[in-house]
């Protein structure tokens, strides 16, 4: 399979849509077993009883969150160095599940909390720096939308996603360093109670399934803008008019 | 894992509330993303549809 | 190479002196913002101790993210900006420029106000000492952020705003580790720590910011 095959959009646009298929019905598969293993399998904790059950969804979306927001940096750095069309849109792509992930594992974490330490936020370090994660993309969101031409905006949210990539190792660090010297809570969120083998597993296809929900959803989206982007070449206008 | 019976297993130990409630707004997020992905699927098709039919010249090139 | 450096400098710095309202403004807003505290959250002098550095980090930065869209918004306006950038001179140091002037004329006067609000939150005198040398650690962070934010924003509408909202979570490290300097200082624990770390995230920062910057002015201008 040659590589720069794919990098054309239109090509991309018929792998994509064999794939998006593929990766929901996988991440649906997955998730159905991960829960399965989240209630039915793992035992109960000694210490927290049944509302760590939680982690399953959480670390997950915390990780997807972590991750794709490296992803759109990657690809933001590729689109610049290449001057193509595709990285951009994958990019672009990427970014609304990846805010909707961080915001879930900030709100799984904040109800993590109430039971864990009787407060339903906590400046854990962990929590903190989702936070400013959200914020992060909530900026890069921002700033696509308020640019109209595609170019302009493109590499200005590419420049932005790599200046904060460079942060977050950073903002991750400094949170950290603030809370052990803030010591209000002993226990961290991402403390998982030691892992029995089960719950590694359910822990394990729980990521698994957020990591295909992504690139589907992510996917589904590249179609769409590469369609928006791509309409007045001749194998869009040929695809729409099929519809017709 | 064994359950009892249905009603611990909703129950939780107590904890019921917000194991389900963070299960719940992550469902809820998912389906919410799901459901906009396929309406701005759709609503960019009309548009681009409609754009080309009234689209007057012989051939679309590129920008 | 330094020339042209000094000479955006100087013209930067000039433009600011004609218009004297602006840095004063910043600085007044830095004194207000801070004097809300004590009236929204009670004059208790140990509370005032606690959130005191605090406060005047978070006061500081805004003041200083207030004058950022200043930065190039002149220069854009009238076009010159675009004949900077595309003169051969490297784009870099047309940023460097921009942000040592915004430093010099909207970050040094903070500086030189700290001390005295630090005495409105009762703050001992070695706090102040330090509170002032995290906050000329920081500024500088927050002027060549700030110039890669304005690069990014510039000729957008809301872009003042936009520009807060782009800034603050990556100036949030510098926040922690400032005023944690001067809260190391006021519990014992020392501020070396903090420093040292404002320092490198100084460096860090210099060291990409300031070619994102460029990057985005020659993106934005196109």
């Amino acid at each position: 399979m040659n590589f720069y095959h794919y990098a054309s959009p239109s090509t991309f646009y018929g792998l994509a849509g064999r794939a998006i298929p593929w990766a929901a019905w996988m991440a649906g598969v997955l998730a159905v077993l991960g829960l399965y293993v989240s209630f039915f399998v793992a035992p109960t904790d000694f210490q927290q009883g049944e509302a760590y059950r939680i982690i399953f969804i959480h670390v997950p979306a915390a990780w997807m969150g972590m991750l794709i927001y490296l992803a759109m940096a990657l690809w933001g750095a590729v689109g610049l160095a290449f001057n193509a069309r595709l990285p951009f849109i994958m990019m672009r792509a990427l970014a609304p599940t990846g805010a909707i992930l961080t915001f879930v594992a900030l709100w799984t974490g904040a109800v993590w909390g109430k039971p864990m330490w009787g407060a339903w936020w906590v400046w854990d370090a962990r929590l903190t720096s989702t936070l400013i994660l959200l914020f992060l993309y909530i900026g890069t969101l921002a700033l696509w939308s308020s640019i109209d031409d595609v170019k302009r905006s493109d590499r200005a949210g590419a420049l932005l996603t790599l200046i904060g990539v460079v942060n977050v190792p950073i903002i991750l660090f400094s949170v950290v360093w603030w809370n052990t010297l803030h010591q209000g809570s002993t226990v961290g969120v991402s403390h998982a109670p030691k892992m029995a083998a089960t719950m590694l597993q359910g822990l394990l296809l729980m990521t698994a399934a957020a990591w295909l929900y992504t690139i589907a959803a992510t996917l589904v989206r590249v179609r769409r803008i590469i369609l928006e982007r791509e309409r007045k070449t001749g194998w869009v206008r040929e695809l729409l008019g099929k519809e017709t | 894992m064994e359950w009892a019976s249905w009603s611990e297993f909703w129950n939780m130990g107590g904890r019921g509330f917000f194991v389900w409630s963070a299960f719940g707004v992550t469902a809820a997020c998912v389906l919410i993303e799901i459901v906009w992905l396929r309406r701005a699927a759709g609503q960019s098709r009309r548009r681009l549809l409609r754009m080309q039919l009234w689209d007057l010249s012989p051939e679309g090139g590129e920008k | 190479m330094g020339s042209y450096f000094l000479n955006v400098l100087r013209r930067d710095l000039t433009l600011a002196a004609r218009r004297r309202s602006d840095w004063l403004t910043a600085l007044f807003f830095f004194i207000m913002v801070s004097s809300l505290f004590p009236l929204g959250i009670g004059p208790e002098p140990e509370l005032l101790q606690r959130i005191g550095p605090g406060v005047l980090w978070v006061a500081a930065t805004l003041a200083s993210l207030l004058s950022l869209s200043r930065l190039c918004d002149g220069d854009h306006r009238d076009g010159s900006l675009e004949q900077m950038v595309l003169s051969p001179a490297p784009t870099v140091l047309l940023v460097l420029g921009k942000a040592m002037a915004h430093w010099l004329v909207y970050g040094i006067p903070l500086l030189l106000m700290a001390p005295v609000l630090g005495i409105q939150f009762n703050l001992p005198w070695d706090a102040i000492a330090v509170l002032v040398f995290s906050l000329a650690l920081g500024t500088p962070i927050l002027s060549i952020l700030g110039a890669a934010g304005a690069a990014l924003t510039l000729g957008l509408r809301g872009g003042g705003v936009l520009l807060t909202l782009l800034i603050l979570p990556l100036y949030t490290p510098a926040l922690i580790f400032g005023a944690g300097a001067v809260d190391g200082v006021m519990a014992g624990t020392g501020a070396e720590a903090n420093l040292s770390l404002l320092g490198a995230f100084l460096l860090v920062s210099f060291l990409v910011a300031p070619w994102i910057a460029s990057a985005s002015m020659r993106v934005s201008l196109e």
